[in-house]
């Protein structure tokens, strides 16, 4: 093998963002293309049919499911409210009747001859797409949404809990090796995406979600504390539709990391401006990121390559990301071409890694990752 | 397409699974077939290159560059047939790349046809999101909701024996109809929906089916009367529509299709399938197991019934905290003998669930894992078990015999007792730094009783094997016997609880090894019989104890000898643990000596 690649997480000063915007069922697109949106603005809207509520009339009733339709005081179509009339059996002589009152307001929607089934459909449930990011439309897919572009600051973090928020940028701490409490949150943080710097402690997370901060990003965070604030532990690393009235994202990983301080350096860059935010993290096919999207006016930032992983070379700098070794920051020494026997005994491909201590270390390849100078 | 099964000498096989895609290629060698070179290379299915057959030409060049054997033509296709050294005579292919084959299943009763419906789907290699039933104990409209929020690639609805119920089948229609699941492929496609049910309800299912978003099929009831399954053509089906439907939508297979000289079958169904194939022909009970990064599959044939459950969240990577979460992090530590501290052992279990690619580089690093995964493969062999049953709602007859020893429908089907072969595969187990590790794993998660061997997938090549039976059964059953499977050896396990350092059992071991002695209960030793020897044990196990003749009754079995060699288990089933975390610690560490687990490591490691 000529390369060794490692993978990294994606951060960029500058680059072109495009992003989709789509109705999970076909509605009205609300904008045009050429217009100028704001990460609020609703582009697409729809009406999702409303639940479903299934009446088992012919037992409701007690008469056979062929003469259920005949029974029904509204037809397949008709509109009902609760407590209105639905069904009515001839009863005896024109007494004893059975009258069944409608327990949901809705439509009906079929009666089946077969099972004496109704199936009364709700009223229609209101769908909304934002923008989530501030651009210009560049397409419309009618009916279905819009494609959004624009020039954005991009940061990948590596695991996050909430959904789709923005708000502009506010500092809790002036250096990204510094540990969150609940002290570094204050009342001026209301609506805002506050950026730690280290491990973020679950009295900085419930503090910032008290103050009505509606992101709060840092290094990493203990597995021990988001257990305590989620109040469940969480076993699959599919998040996002987290209802905790904050959205979390940490860039490094799990314990006391420091952030990257190139990531630090460019939120800090950025102090005031709005970013779009979104802790959805899917790690597994279709692998999903969390994200922290800046849009940038024309100049912020000279244009840049982005950064998301390379191949191993002497010299570049890197990350450790598994113990023993966990966090440590170095670079690339040596490159030894064949397998090394690891302290677990299993033989793999490694690397010499030169810490920022001065001392060298071998490390399984696939345990570090390509970080910026 | 025929083939001229005669003229086959090379045979190119990929499985494309989520994360890696692996080639092997088998060449006729002396009139045998025999696999002789392996490759593989990350999966393409995922952007930025979105079509998984540049996977698969990656793949393949490794194994090109190893055999000296060009396989590829200018474009990156395969080349075939085989000519002047280069090509190969056939291409096969599975796949399990995309999140493989998701499936919802729906039934009239949750224990009957609905758990048949369950069987077929997991035996097509399906990962099933959900099961439907009328008696599942959620309100109709919550089916309804629950519907709608699954993205299913295709509906399997059963119910009714023939003649039977035709409105609980209808109902289960009605739920579906109104719900309309999104397919994950998009809006523009339309769901493909098999009726496998009652055949009297068909046209009633059908009429009520009627949407222009559903492309419905029926085929024959899998349920036909309640004391038969016939999952065969419900599970072909779904073959068919995973081929038409769902793997056209996935990127780049339409043109690895073109390839394949046989149909790509979902990876864990042609598993299943080798497994079928071994066991009828060796007249065997053999249960096999894949732990992956995502999920574990475990498949078992006993007298000749095949059973697959996917256990969907309990893996070594993505999957690993799930597993600490349901198994609990006391039982996890349990099989790990020294003191580690569990605030910082929590946020390793996340850091690999985040990064899954990274493999442990410390001992302790890896008797952490190898201990979640003794967690994960219990918990799945129970998910097994408590799936693996006999047809539940045959009526049974009873005579006044059956007084002492009413068996109820609905029993498990699994047998430690009368398992003869306990096959490993996937990451944990197979690439464990030693033999004795994997054989311990699966001993101390699987409790075989009496005697079982023991084997591994030496290179994982189960899939491409499954796949190649349907086309070349002969080389597929060569390749298995002699390259597939590595023997770890035998264990010899006795069923019953005793006290502490009290007889057990004695045994006697006459053959290419002589030995013999008595094990007490709780102690677990290893006596070395190497991969090509054999031998005869004779063991008598004293009154409380059963190795598969009944209580204290004395065995005769010839064993087989492998990497580890004979494992005298006499720690009894069900295998129990001291509760004090002082004293199972020191339990274990004898286990982990007597094993020889890390000798080796340190060894190679002093020696490195």
């Amino acid at each position: 093998m000529a390369h060794a690649y490692t993978p990294g997480l994606k951060v960029t000063n500058r680059m072109a963002h495009t992003i989709v915007r789509m109705l999970p069922i076909k509605g009205d697109v609300m904008v045009q293309v050429g217009d100028s949106v704001n990460a609020d603005k609703i582009v697409a809207a729809t009406y999702m049919p409303g639940d479903v509520y299934p009446l088992n009339m012919a037992n409701l009733l007690a008469v056979p499911p062929k003469d259920v339709a005949s029974l029904m005081l509204q037809k397949e179509g008709g509109k009902v409210t609760v407590g209105e009339p639905l069904a009515e059996t001839a009863g005896l002589f024109g007494k004893f009747k059975k009258i069944y009152k409608s327990p949901y307001t809705g439509t009906i929607e079929t009666v089946s001859e077969v099972t004496g089934q109704v199936i009364l459909r709700g009223p229609d449930i209101p769908v909304e797409v934002k923008a989530y990011v501030t651009g210009k439309v560049t397409a419309v897919n009618p009916e279905i949404g819009c494609t959004i572009e624009t020039d954005v600051a991009f940061i990948q973090g590596i695991f996050g809990i909430g959904g789709e928020t923005c708000g502009p940028i506010k500092l809790a701490v002036q250096n990204c090796d510094e540990t969150v409490t609940a002290e570094n949150i204050t009342a001026d943080m209301k609506g805002c995406v506050v950026i730690g710097g280290a491990r973020l402690t679950e009295g900085a997370i419930e503090a910032a979600r008290k103050a009505g901060a509606v992101a709060l990003i840092g290094g990493g965070m203990d597995d021990q504390d988001l257990k305590e604030f989620l109040g469940y532990d969480l076993g699959v690393a599919i998040t996002g539709s987290e209802k905790k009235g904050i959205t979390v994202i940490v860039t490094e990983g799990f314990g006391d990391i420091a952030m990257a301080t190139r990531t630090f350096t460019l939120l800090k860059r950025f102090e005031g401006q709005e970013a779009s935010v979104n802790g959805a993290t899917q790690i597994r096919a279709g692998v999903m990121r969390p994200e922290i999207i800046i849009p940038l006016e024309a100049g912020d930032c000279e244009e840049e390559s982005e950064h998301a992983g390379g191949y191993l070379d002497i010299g570049l700098p890197l990350r450790i990301i598994r113990d023993p070794y966990f966090g440590m920051l170095g670079k690339v020494k040596a490159l030894p071409h064949d397998p090394h026997v690891l302290g677990s005994g299993s033989k793999a491909r490694v690397l010499e890694v030169e810490l920022t201590s001065g001392e060298s270390v071998i490390v399984p390849r696939a345990n570090v990752e390509l970080i910026e100078a | 397409m025929t083939l001229d099964l005669e003229n086959i000498n090379v045979i190119l096989a990929t499985d494309c699974g989520s994360t890696t895609t692996k080639a092997i290629l088998i060449e006729k060698v002396d009139g045998e077939y025999r696999q002789t070179y392996r490759g593989e290379a990350p999966t393409t299915v995922e952007k930025p290159f979105a079509n998984v057959t540049i996977g698969v030409t990656n793949s393949v060049t490794e194994i090109a560059e190893l055999a000296d054997r060009k396989l590829t033509n200018e474009d990156g296709t395969i080349k075939q047939p085989a000519a002047d050294g280069d090509g190969c005579d056939l291409y096969i292919s599975t796949s399990s790349a995309g999140g493989g084959l998701q499936m919802m299943v729906a039934g009239v009763i949750a224990e009957m046809t609905a758990a048949s419906a369950k069987r077929a789907a997991l035996g097509a290699g399906a990962i099933v999101m959900d099961v439907i039933s009328t008696n599942d104990k959620r309100r109709p409209h919550e089916q309804i909701q629950r519907i709608r929020e699954l993205r299913p690639d295709m509906i399997l609805i059963s119910g009714g024996t023939d003649g039977g119920t035709t409105e609980k089948v209808v109902q289960l229609a009605e739920l579906i109809a109104p719900a309309k699941p999104q397919p994950r492929f998009g809006s523009e496609y339309e769901m493909p929906i098999i009726f496998a049910g009652n055949k009297m309800a068909a046209d009633e299912v059908e009429a009520t089916l009627q949407e222009d978003w559903i492309d419905l099929a029926v085929v024959e009831n899998l349920r036909p009367k309640l004391e038969q399954e016939n999952l065969g053509p419900a599970r072909d089906k779904i073959h068919d529509v995973f081929l038409e439907h769902v793997m056209a939508h996935a990127p780049g297979y339409d043109m690895l299709m073109d390839w394949a000289g046989a149909p790509i079958m979902p990876t864990p169904g042609a598993v299943g399938d080798i497994l079928q194939t071994i066991a009828k022909k060796e007249n065997i009970n053999v249960v096999g197991v894949d732990i992956g990064g995502a999920t574990t599959d475990v498949f078992s044939v006993f007298d000749e019934t095949f059973n697959r459950t996917v256990s969907a969240n309990l893996g070594m990577s993505y999957s690993i905290s799930n597993v600490c979460a349901e198994a609990t992090m006391p039982n996890v530590l349990r099989w790990v003998h020294f003191d580690m501290d569990e605030r910082q052992l929590r946020n390793r279990v996340k850091n690999k669930m985040i990064r899954p690619t990274t493999i442990p580089q410390s001992l302790e690093s890896l008797i952490f894992e190898q201990a979640v995964a003794r967690e994960a493969l219990r918990l799945a062999y129970k998910q097994h078990k408590e799936f693996a049953t006999t047809l539940k709602g045959v009526q049974q007859q009873r005579t006044v015999g059956d007084t002492f020893s009413q068996q109820t429908a609905g029993n498990t089907i699994v047998n430690n007792m009368t398992l003869n072969l306990l096959v490993a595969s996937g990451g944990v187990l197979s690439h464990a730094p030693s033999m004795n590790q994997t054989a311990m794993m699966l001993v101390d998660a699987f409790e075989p009783e009496g005697c079982t061997n023991l084997a591994k997938d030496s290179i994982f090549m189960m899939p491409h094997l499954g796949v190649l039976s349907a086309v070349h059964p002969e080389a597929a059953a060569q390749v298995f016997e002699r390259d597939c499977l590595v023997y770890l050896g035998t264990c010899i396990a006795a069923k019953g609880i005793g006290k502490l350092g009290k007889p057990c059992f004695s045994w006697t071991l006459s053959g290419d090894v002589n030995a013999s002695g008595d094990c007490a209960f709780g102690d677990i030793e290893l006596i070395e019989l190497g991969p090509e020897q054999t031998a005869t044990i004779l063991c008598e196990p004293v009154r409380g104890f059963d190795l598969g003749a009944g209580n204290g009754k004395k065995i005769t079995h010839e064993v087989r000898g492998g990497t580890v060699g004979i494992i005298i288990d006499g720690r009894g089933r069900p295998l129990g643990l001291p509760e004090e975390r002082q004293n199972c610690q020191q339990t274990i560490a004898q286990w982990v000596e007597n094993m020889a687990l890390y000798k080796e490591t340190e060894q190679a490691v002093v020696t490195a």
